[in-house]
């Protein structure tokens, strides 16, 4: 099997406070990504793309279907699985980049990244944070500090060299590259194709098309899967 | 987390409480692994607080178990031991810190003494060791040398909140149940609180029950959540996806009354 497999999947939000009100976003949705294969995800904003990665990382509840993700000679479907199921899951198999960064009061940027490598040696993972900042062109000054108060770009690099350091088989990437500047952009790309040379599979959101481009290796119009409402 | 603990330090079933004809809570019932921290999290008079005195063996239920494993291997029911043996493992294997510090601490005796106190409970009995370790905790809660021989009447309120998961991590507990820890501090001072705390959970792989209605703090140190309503469990998952996707409509409106910071 694949390391990402989804079949049948269906995601509708019932909103209570209105009224009961159903927002079908996805049906029937199903995919799979292989070791070392970027799969994007294309479709215009409200389509449900960053639903897909949520839903495939837990995050969001999954109504209908299969969300199985390898681990070992076995599957796990998310869809079903426990929380501590998927606890283990996302630390040792499943990362997931995002923009945004969810800055922890007190705690400095190496730490910050340093903690996404939970099972590491401390030594160890501090060592790895220090690299992905580097990559990400974080100077060294900031590497103490807490983000909290950095630039929005700093907090995204951060967030970003965060979400690179662990090495699962599964990554999802959701608009990585959003507002990044040239340098930074390439080393995405330059990570990304690192990670699938690794054969580490991808899901990604990627709206620039040169960025798509150089790491896509199949797209995905979400819109096929839209759920009517 | 690991393959070495497949069975949960905690297992509840069915827990009831009734207060006369009042509901406490009815039917709660989970697993809690080492490492792992459930947040409850509801509105005032939801039974958060019952729950947990009734897990720490600190009110009988009418109904249901608790089964704890002990460091042997065996399980126990928390409500079948012997009182001596639900003290015991009260002032060792357990935790519990109180909102309110002052039911927590020894206000008269100095912080040292408080720290040392539950290392003698448990047969320490030399000096300089229980001293020394005293000096320790004082020092991962970030709390000055010069100030162990004070009194935590001397403290502000959130040393005296530091003081006590000192006094209640000095003994190497598995489990600790914590009644909205920062409840009632400045923002400042509970940043460095949960931030204290995130960090001794985590190296201690504790496992813990957090009873709090703040959900930025239930983000911040649980990864798993159970929301409550008048006694009973509506919703439980994932701390972020019942945060993020709330299926419930009471947890819905809890997530939509919150600012977002």
């Amino acid at each position: 099997m694949q390391p990402l497999e989804l079949s049948g999947v269906a995601k509708t939000f019932t909103m209570h406070l209105q009224g009961g009100l159903r927002l079908p976003v996805l049906r029937d949705l199903g995919f799979s990504a292989a070791a070392g294969e970027c799969v994007a995800l294309t479709g215009p904003s409200g389509a449900g793309k960053s639903s897909v990665l949520k839903l495939i990382f837990g995050n969001y509840r999954c109504d209908e279907g299969s969300i199985m993700v390898r681990d070992g000679d076995t599957a796990v479907d998310v869809a079903r699985a426990s929380p501590r199921q998927i606890l283990s899951l996302r630390r040792r198999k499943l990362g997931y980049v995002t923009q945004f960064l969810r800055a922890v009061p007190r705690v400095g940027a190496l730490d910050v990244v340093a903690d996404a490598l939970i099972d590491a040696p401390r030594a160890a993972a501090r060592e790895r944070a220090a690299t992905m900042l580097a990559r990400f062109n974080v100077p060294e000054r900031l590497w103490g500090l807490p983000p909290a108060t950095f630039s929005g770009g700093e907090q995204q690099r951060i967030n970003l060299a965060r979400g690179f350091a662990p090495e699962t088989p599964v990554l999802l990437l959701d608009e990585p590259t959003a507002s990044l500047d040239a340098a930074n952009r390439d080393a995405v790309v330059e990570l990304v194709r690192e990670r699938k040379e690794q054969g580490t599979a991808i899901v990604a959101i990627v709206h620039d098309d040169l960025v798509r481009e150089a790491i896509a290796d199949t797209s995905i119009d979400v819109t096929r899967f839209a759920a009517a409402a | 987390m690991n393959s070495a603990c497949e069975n949960p330090l905690l297992k509840v079933e069915g827990l009831t409480k009734w207060y006369g004809r009042r509901l406490g809570c009815r039917d709660v019932g989970f697993d809690l692994y080492e490492g792992e921290v459930m947040a409850v999290v509801g509105e005032s008079g939801s039974g958060k607080t019952t729950l947990l005195q009734l897990l720490s063996g600190q009110m009988e239920p009418s109904g249901g178990c608790v089964l704890y494993r002990l460091r042997g291997g065996s399980e126990a029911d928390v409500w079948r031991m012997s009182e001596p043996m639900r003290r015991f493992l009260f002032r060792t294997d357990w935790g519990y810190v109180h909102q309110d510090a002052q039911l927590g601490l020894r206000m008269g005796i100095s912080a040292g003494g408080n720290v040392g106190e539950r290392l003698m409970a448990v047969g320490w009995r030399n000096y300089g060791a229980i001293r020394q370790s005293a000096v320790d905790w004082l020092a991962r809660v970030e709390i000055d040398r010069d100030r162990i021989d004070d009194p935590p009447r001397t403290y502000s309120g959130g040393m005296r909140q530091r003081l006590q998961i000192a006094r209640n991590l000095v003994t190497a507990p598995r489990l600790i149940f914590m009644d909205e820890p920062t409840g009632g501090l400045d923002v400042s001072v509970q940043a460095r609180l949960l931030d204290l705390l995130r960090r001794l959970v985590a190296d201690l792989n504790l496992a813990a029950i957090l009873v709090t209605h703040d959900l930025a703090v239930a983000r911040l140190l649980s990864n798993r959540i159970m929301v409550m309503k008048a006694g009973e469990v509506v919703e439980t998952g994932l701390t972020d996806q019942v945060l993020d996707d709330p299926r419930e409509p009471y947890s819905q409106l809890l997530v939509s009354s919150i600012l977002p910071a």
